[in-house]
């Protein structure tokens, strides 16, 4: 269960410091103060918990999160081939609260006055006061973007699954309900958008579910990028070698409109008609973000110095994950975000114990995509500090991808993903 | 985090913590250099000075191995 949190945590107007925790047992200077990070995914957790334990319990953290359970992104596409539940994806925060005193409060977080360093929740009592916040709050879908789907009905009838949860539970139960010798239309945003190679990932396991269950279907995957966008040659080869004549793949087709009626997909040149539509919309930073002021990057990403994380335009106040705008080479993933959480964290620390901030930071990024029930393969990358473009970049000649899909490696991405999950969430 | 919280992993990827970190380190460069098969972790290695490598398996080295 939740703890309740009392009006003393909620003090408006004194300043933050004064209520900070007692220190712990650091023996250099130790972080005093409080943080509020606002958003409890792959970012949000894992910077609540990693400030809990570089500070020695040193800094006090809140983490709103307007949901009870964590569910995970990664391996929900498994729950569209029905080799998993969404259940198995879900996990609940307690053990942020019970093993690292992270303060968990589930609410929304409507407005943040930087000025006053106030963070206003909706529907519970008082406001959160900060030394520092962290915005962690992912994406939106544009939908008025899509013209047809800017309606709560369309959406729940063309549930786009790019977050994983309810929509996701929507559109296994239309594929199953969907006969044998039906088309799946499948939309992709250009880039950016959350999880590069999560698209053709949902194109191979949609597929592999239709072998098995419904070998007479079709799908069509309208991708408004010019290619794969990731892992290109070892999707192409999973079509290819496991799922031929089961995808019908379209570069260049970007959906304009959505007519529910006739379950079409329009795109500039064509009419797509489909027995199940899953259009997932372009992205932008998540509301909060807007309300903070830190949307820099063409009116839908935020902008951060990559030292610290911390916002270009809006001093203490953080923020990581798909909301940024992302350093060249770096993805929108759950990996990033647990990385770019972590740099932030040691960041946070040392500013809050007045000791100089790393200026040598590297991070790195490990994403596995599960072609079939039964093989996976990764793509990896290391970033590293670059003191003359002042970002991250990452490092040539390090990273990759597979050689190919393999039985190895998906017992691999199964014990990756144990230990993110772990990791994230205590 | 892909070896879990300060090394202590819970699925098949191996827990680093606590053990030597010679051993760890050596390990990180035959992959570097290509003499010990890897599935990734050669790609990883590949972006890491001798320093850093050494600065890693120090700090997993130190790490109290999870009761199992």
């Amino acid at each position: 269960m939740p703890r309740e949190y009392s009006r003393r945590d909620f003090l408006t107007l004194m300043s933050a410091g004064a209520t900070a925790a007692v220190a712990g047992c650091a023996l250099g200077p130790t972080a005093r103060g409080r943080v509020v990070v606002v958003g409890g995914g792959f970012a949000g957790a894992t910077i609540s918990k990693y400030l809990r334990m570089w500070s020695r319990g040193g800094l006090e953290v809140f983490m709103v999160e307007r949901e009870e359970n964590f569910v995970s992104c990664p391996l929900s596409n498994l729950v569209l081939a029905g080799s998993r539940s969404i259940e198995q994806n879900t996990f609940g925060y307690g053990r942020l609260q019970e093993r690292h005193g992270v303060k968990v409060i589930h609410a929304e977080a409507v407005a943040i006055d930087t000025q006053k360093r106030v963070v206003k929740l909706q529907s519970k009592p008082g406001d959160l006061v900060y030394d520092r916040v962290v915005i962690a709050p992912g994406i939106d879908f544009m939908y008025d973007q899509i013209a047809g789907l800017d309606n709560p009905e369309a959406q729940r009838r063309i549930p786009a699954a790019w977050k994983a949860g309810e929509e996701t539970v929507i559109l296994r139960r239309q594929l199953e309900e969907m006969p044998d010798g039906g088309v799946f239309v499948f939309s992709i945003p250009t880039v950016p958008y959350r999880c590069p190679p999560g698209p053709y990932e949902r194109v191979c396991q949609v597929a592999e579910y239709f072998k098995r269950a419904k070998p007479r279907s079709k799908i069509v995957v309208l991708d408004a990028n010019p290619r794969i966008t990731s892992k290109g040659k070892l999707f192409q080869a999973a079509w290819d070698n496991l799922y031929k004549g089961l995808i019908d793949y379209q570069p260049n087709q970007e959906a304009k409109d959505v007519d529910l009626r006739t379950m079409t997909v329009k795109t500039d040149f064509d009419s797509i008609k489909g027995d199940v539509l899953n259009v997932v919309p372009p992205q932008k930073a998540g509301a909060i973000a807007y309300a903070a002021g830190v949307v820099t990057a063409n009116k839908r990403w935020c902008e951060v110095n990559w030292l610290t994380a911390e916002s270009t335009v809006v001093p203490k106040v953080h923020v990581l994950g798909d909301a940024t705008q992302s350093a060249p080479g770096m993805p929108k993933s759950g990996s990033m975000a647990n990385q770019q959480a972590k740099l932030a964290a040691a960041a946070i620390v040392a500013l809050m114990s007045e000791r100089p901030v790393s200026q040598t930071p590297m991070i790195n990024n490990t994403c596995y995509s599960y072609v079939s029930a039964t093989e996976a393969m990764h793509v990896t990358s290391i970033h590293h500090w670059d003191p003359a473009r002042k970002t991250l970049l990452p490092i040539i000649g390090a990273g990759g991808v597979s050689p190919a899909s393999s039985a190895l490696e998906k017992k691999y991405a199964d014990g990756w993903a144990i230990n993110i999950w772990n990791d994230t969430l205590g | 985090m892909c070896h879990g919280t300060d090394g202590n992993s819970a699925g098949i990827i191996p827990s680093l913590a606590g053990r030597p970190a010679k051993e760890l380190a050596e390990t990180v460069k035959l992959f570097r250099e290509g003499e010990k098969p890897a599935t990734i972790m050669g790609q990883i290695a590949k972006g890491y000075t001798d320093a850093q490598i050494d600065a890693i398996a120090a700090y997993f080295s130190d790490q109290r191995p999870a009761a199992k």
